[in-house]
């Protein structure tokens, strides 16, 4: 890859939008370029500098205002005009009408994440992983983020995922760690990290489920293996082209990385 | 469907998107009060549009709406009052940079960090840019939208949000840099 090629890819690297092969040849490039690095660094300072700037909330005799402008029942009158102790009270009733419907929302997603840990998923939930596994094969994912490294690839996942799945590097043990995606299983957003052991390709999907640990458990499905576990809470399915022996090796050395890692190093 | 059971839907498909209405029409505005008029009239839109929305994401759904309201706003003030030429074309862009010679680079990068760390300067030059700029700067790093739920708001491919988000960019560091300047 030559720098103009780099350049180009450069702003889809930094926003986390570059395929994983993209991403790897650029990452290649950075490494002996260091005024592509740079260009990196300042993308990313500008990044960071957006941020920082205020985000506006609307004020409440907005939200106000735009419900009474709504037909029906609570058409409020006069909340524009309201004085002060008035608009508050309007304000509270306002709130718990949201409320209802966010509840209704969290109720659901609870919901589907029961659903997720029954058998009831079994069949379909195997296919529509190995699905994810095949498509992934073919590197048209975009947010992807491309990194070898746990300390980057665990805070991508932060804000977009309402959980934190925990990140291991098993490349000690060769089975590196090459990134991490976001996918759709059975209507969620699920977190899949990738690990590659010799030339096969390990998707790894995490999602919260039952508690109680269970051992790996291998299952295999169109030719492809698949291996189950439960721990802290979370559910793991790893997906590979690799023989359900290794799969499952693979399997043991990740409960052992979470267990270690906890008995050593807390809050990491 | 009832008004009412049409309204409580619509309050809890939109109700929760309001501050992200609200923060993009006030950066792109750039004013309160004209930030709350054009989300006013967005909601009024989304609401009796709301038959046509099929589900999906909400979020990007209204705002889109409140991109074209915003549009919509700004070509009627234009008709009243001769606007405040946006910087857009008044800076000069550079070409993309030679690579290479880390020489040739505009800037230092780790003197732009220190630059980009006063955030009242970023607020300034963000507002000077123009509103093609900020929206994209705006979607992206303060709503944290992937490059397809933008493209969808903004109507355009997903390689054009990339371009434009990248000259965006290029164009904020210059009008740092300008600012920095005492321009």
């Amino acid at each position: 890859m030559n720098c103009e090629e780099a350049q180009g890819l450069l702003p889809a690297y930094g926003d986390g939008e570059l395929d994983l092969p993209h991403a790897l040849a650029l990452e290649r490039h950075l490494d002996g370029c260091p005024a592509c690095a740079a260009a990196l660094r300042e993308q990313r300072a500008l990044s960071q500098a957006v941020r920082s700037t205020p985000y506006h909330r609307a004020p409440d005799t907005l939200r106000a205002r735009l419900r009474a402008q709504l037909p029906p029942e609570t058409a409020a009158p006069a909340v524009v005009a309201a004085p002060a102790p008035a608009a508050k009270t309007y304000r509270r009733r306002d709130w718990s009408r949201w409320a209802m419907p966010i509840a209704a929302g969290i109720a659901l997603a609870v919901g589907l994440n029961v659903m997720l840990s029954t058998q009831r998923a079994g069949e379909t939930l195997r296919n529509e992983l190995v699905a994810g596994h095949v498509r992934s094969l073919q590197a048209e994912h975009l947010s992807d983020v491309a990194s070898s490294d746990q300390h980057t690839v665990k805070p991508w996942f932060s804000g977009k995922l309402d959980y934190s799945p925990p990140v291991r590097d098993l490349t000690a043990q060769e089975f590196p760690l090459l990134g991490g995606r976001l996918d759709y299983i059975a209507q969620r957003q699920v977190a899949v990290l990738i690990y590659r052991h010799r030339k096969h390709t390990i998707n790894l999907y995490i999602w919260p489920g039952k508690n109680g640990d269970t051992a790996p458990e291998s299952h295999g499905s169109e030719g492809y293996s698949l291996v189950h576990w439960r721990r802290d809470g979370m559910e793991f399915w790893a997906v590979s082209d690799l023989n359900g022996e290794e799969l499952r090796q693979f399997a043991q050395l990740q409960i052992a990385a979470v267990t270690d890692k906890a008995a050593n190093v807390p809050n990491t | 469907m009832t008004d009412q059971e049409q309204a409580r839907r619509f309050e809890a498909i939109a109700g929760p998107h309001l501050d992200a209405a609200y923060n993009l029409a006030r950066w792109l505005t750039r004013e309160p009060h004209d930030a709350e008029d054009v989300v006013q009239e967005a909601y009024l839109r989304a609401f009796r549009f709301f038959g046509g929305f099929r589900g999906g994401d909400g979020r990007a759904w209204l705002l889109t709406i409140v991109r074209n309201t915003f549009y919509t706003w700004l070509e009627q003030r234009r008709h009243h009052q001769s606007e405040v030429e946006y910087n857009d074309e008044n800076i000069g862009l550079h070409t993309q940079e030679n690579c290479g010679d880390p020489a040739l680079h505009g800037t230092d990068p780790e003197k732009l960090l220190l630059r980009a760390a006063d955030q009242q300067l970023v607020e300034s030059a963000l507002l000077r840019l123009g509103p093609e700029s900020r929206e994209i700067l705006v979607l992206r790093e303060l709503e944290e939208l992937s490059y397809k739920e933008i493209a969808e708001i903004v109507g355009v491919p997903l390689g054009t949000v990339m371009s434009r988000l990248s000259r965006a960019r290029l164009q904020l560091r210059h009008q740092i840099e300008a600012m920095d300047r005492g321009l």
